[in-house]
């Protein structure tokens, strides 16, 4: 290409003539060459993304049960109804109080994980690995192993035997509602899961650190450990403790999978997605409430985020 | 005096270190053994009888260990263990590789041919980006049904082939793609297709390999989907089918620990020996949220 251009002032008109012709025919067939790799994709996105998307924004202001062409409708009722519905409201609290348990111990706990791992002088690829693993579990696993084992509300469960040799009585983890112990299984559950997804990532940044600031540091009198820490490393590791704030929030909004599996549909400890499951899939197939509802979940994240971005000055296209 | 001050100084500093040090690696082992737990539990509860895991006390490991719950499982007409995993395997290998397939062309094109709609059909794929795919579950599942692929491997796959995400991620590796090697295979003659098949992708293999390890892991691993769409025993993945016998009234302790244990193999597998990409991938999907 380059070459090219550098020899097009000296060629003849007769070649700039066919050069021209040429490059149509190149404009031409670049476009046909991008609608060609992109069009798999982009009809994809239209019929699997947009489309429903707009059919369940056309089915949530219909009475849509058990049917998705319905014929009755019903205006924004569905989502008066939604909005005054104390289930789906305490839905999103639950959803609102997860969020606040999980992000922030998800983060010091991997931030914590990322320091220790760093600093360590031996098997460091061994501890990574360990930390790394439960990224290969999935969450009903996770929450197979958390239900019927360890916090098994039974004698034999493993935090109750620990317990039981410290003379207290079994707890019944997940049926407790004061004190709300199933937090707590929750919690331990998503932290076990995730926390070495998130090591990796402030791993990767620690390791980018250079040395010689914490020699200036120290150079300078600032003590090792918390004063480093808070002035030096925090502040470096900036970036990377926004996307995983970010990342994690994000895989919040979309809890299901444990709470479904860990306390099925009890009404105190009910996300969004598994309310809006029970309202559309089970008996009672209301598609036209539960599109309300997703639409409604949709904008409240869709808000969400962005102000979060605007907030840590995050998430500019392209970047 | 100066002489002697950074000596003294590095051994003070090298003691604080040593206990330091001391005490960061036995944190380390603490949260090792906490982060096995699981792990262990998975194995001990897989090989025991019932009787050994509810008796009173804790017994470290099973007294003998009971292989045939492997057996069983297998045997077991009621849980539907071979379908689900053969299930799982078709899903996954086919998500992925439709992924990598539609993506990666889309991510190229918005990252090296021109074309005037370009950028509108990018911030199309970025606003998808801003709502999570498993919010809109409910109209996903209208699409589908009303396709009549419920149950059906096409309404498992095709769906989740699309991920804005990962086109995303894509682009942005293909913008630090060295644009001379494409240029000289532009100068041999090679279209965009010949370009990108014969000269992208065989450069491209870590970070394909990196996106491949994710995307099967989350394909492997995915619940709600396969929940709403499998509804028939026939059709569900492992995931589903753990999950049913979770719930389930009448639960076989062991038999469920071992069907976790058999439905994380491949996982681990793949963790043993491709961490190297999942590492990568790990990072290159963190990079940007």
């Amino acid at each position: 290409m380059s070459e090219q251009t550098t020899a097009a002032p000296g060629v003849r008109p007769a070649t700039g003539r066919l050069r021209s012709a040429n490059s149509t025919r190149a404009i031409h067939g670049q476009r046909r060459a991008f609608w060609l790799f992109i069009a798999p994709f982009l009809i994809g996105l239209v019929v699997f993304v947009y489309f429903p998307i707009a059919w369940s924004a056309f089915l949530s202001f219909f009475d849509a049960q058990g049917t998705v062409t319905p014929t009755k409708f019903v205006g924004l009722g569905n989502y008066t109804t939604m909005l005054t519905d104390k289930a789906f409201v305490s839905s999103l609290v639950t959803f609102s109080a997860f969020a606040l348990l999980i992000v922030p111990t998800t983060f010091v706990m991997s931030l914590f994980l990322a320091m220790l791992v760093n600093r360590v002088r031996v098997a460091r690829a061994f501890f990574r690995s360990v930390f790394f693993l439960p990224t290969a579990c999935s969450y009903v696993v996770a929450s197979l192993i958390w239900k019927l084992s360890i916090f098994n509300g039974v004698r034999f469960g493993m935090a109750n035997t620990l317990l039981g040799w410290i003379g207290v009585e079994p707890i019944s983890w997940l049926a407790s509602l004061d004190p709300p112990w199933y937090w707590l299984v929750i919690v331990t559950a998503r932290l076990w899961l995730q926390a070495g997804f998130y090591m990796i990532l402030f791993l990767a940044a620690l390791q980018n650190i250079n040395p010689e600031l914490y020699e200036a540091a120290y150079v300078d009198g600032a003590k090792p450990g918390w004063q480093v820490f808070r002035h030096i490393t925090l502040p470096l590791l900036r970036p990377t403790s926004i996307s995983v704030l970010l990342l994690c929030l994000i895989a919040a909004y979309q809890a299901f999978d444990e709470f479904y599996n860990l306390l099925g549909a009890v009404e105190y400890a009910r996300p969004p997605l598994v309310y809006l499951y029970h309202l559309a899939l089970g008996s009672q197939q209301n598609f036209g409430l539960g599109s309300a509802g997703s639409l409604i979940l949709a904008a409240i994240i869709a808000v969400v985020t962005v102000l979060q971005g605007k907030i840590l000055g995050f998430g500019k296209p392209g970047d | 005096m100066d002489a002697h001050q950074p000596t003294a100084v590095g051994y003070r500093r090298s003691v604080t270190d040593r206990i330091a040090n001391g005490a960061g690696l036995a944190v380390l082992l603490v949260m090792t053994l906490l982060f096995l737990i699981p792990f262990y539990l998975l194995i001990r509860n897989g090989l025991a009888s019932t009787k050994d895991i509810t008796a009173p006390g804790w017994t470290l490991f099973p007294r003998d260990v009971q292989w045939h719950n492997l057996v069983d499982l297998f045997n077991d007409p009621e849980v539907p263990m071979l379908s689900s995993l053969r299930n799982s395997a078709i899903v996954a290998v086919l998500t992925t590789a439709g992924t990598l397939l539609v993506c990666s062309l889309a991510g190229y094109a918005l990252a090296r041919i021109n074309h005037p709609h370009s950028n509108k059909i990018f911030y199309a794929v970025l606003a998808t980006l801003m709502i999570p795919g498993a919010v809109t579950f409910v109209p996903s599942f209208v699409i589908v049904s009303w396709l009549g692929w419920v149950s059906d491997y096409r309404g498992l796959i095709i769906p989740a082939l699309f991920s804005g995400f990962t086109v995303f991620l894509f682009r942005q590796y293909f913008l630090s793609f060295p644009k001379e090697l494409e240029e000289a295979a532009r100068i041999d003659g090679l279209g965009y297709g010949g370009t990108f098949w014969r000269i992208v992708v065989p450069n491209s293999g870590n970070f394909i390999a990196a996106i491949a390890v994710i995307t099967f892991i989350q394909s492997w691993n995915a619940f709600l989907w396969p929940l709403v769409v499998a509804q028939d025993e026939s059709a569900w993945t492992v995931q589903v089918t753990l999950s049913t016998f979770i719930t389930a009234q009448t639960i076989n302790i062991p038999q469920l620990f071992m069907a976790a244990a058999v439905s994380i193999l491949p996982l681990v597998l793949v963790f043993v020996f491709l961490q190297r990409y999942l590492v990568q991938g790990v990072a290159q999907t963190g990079l940007k949220g």
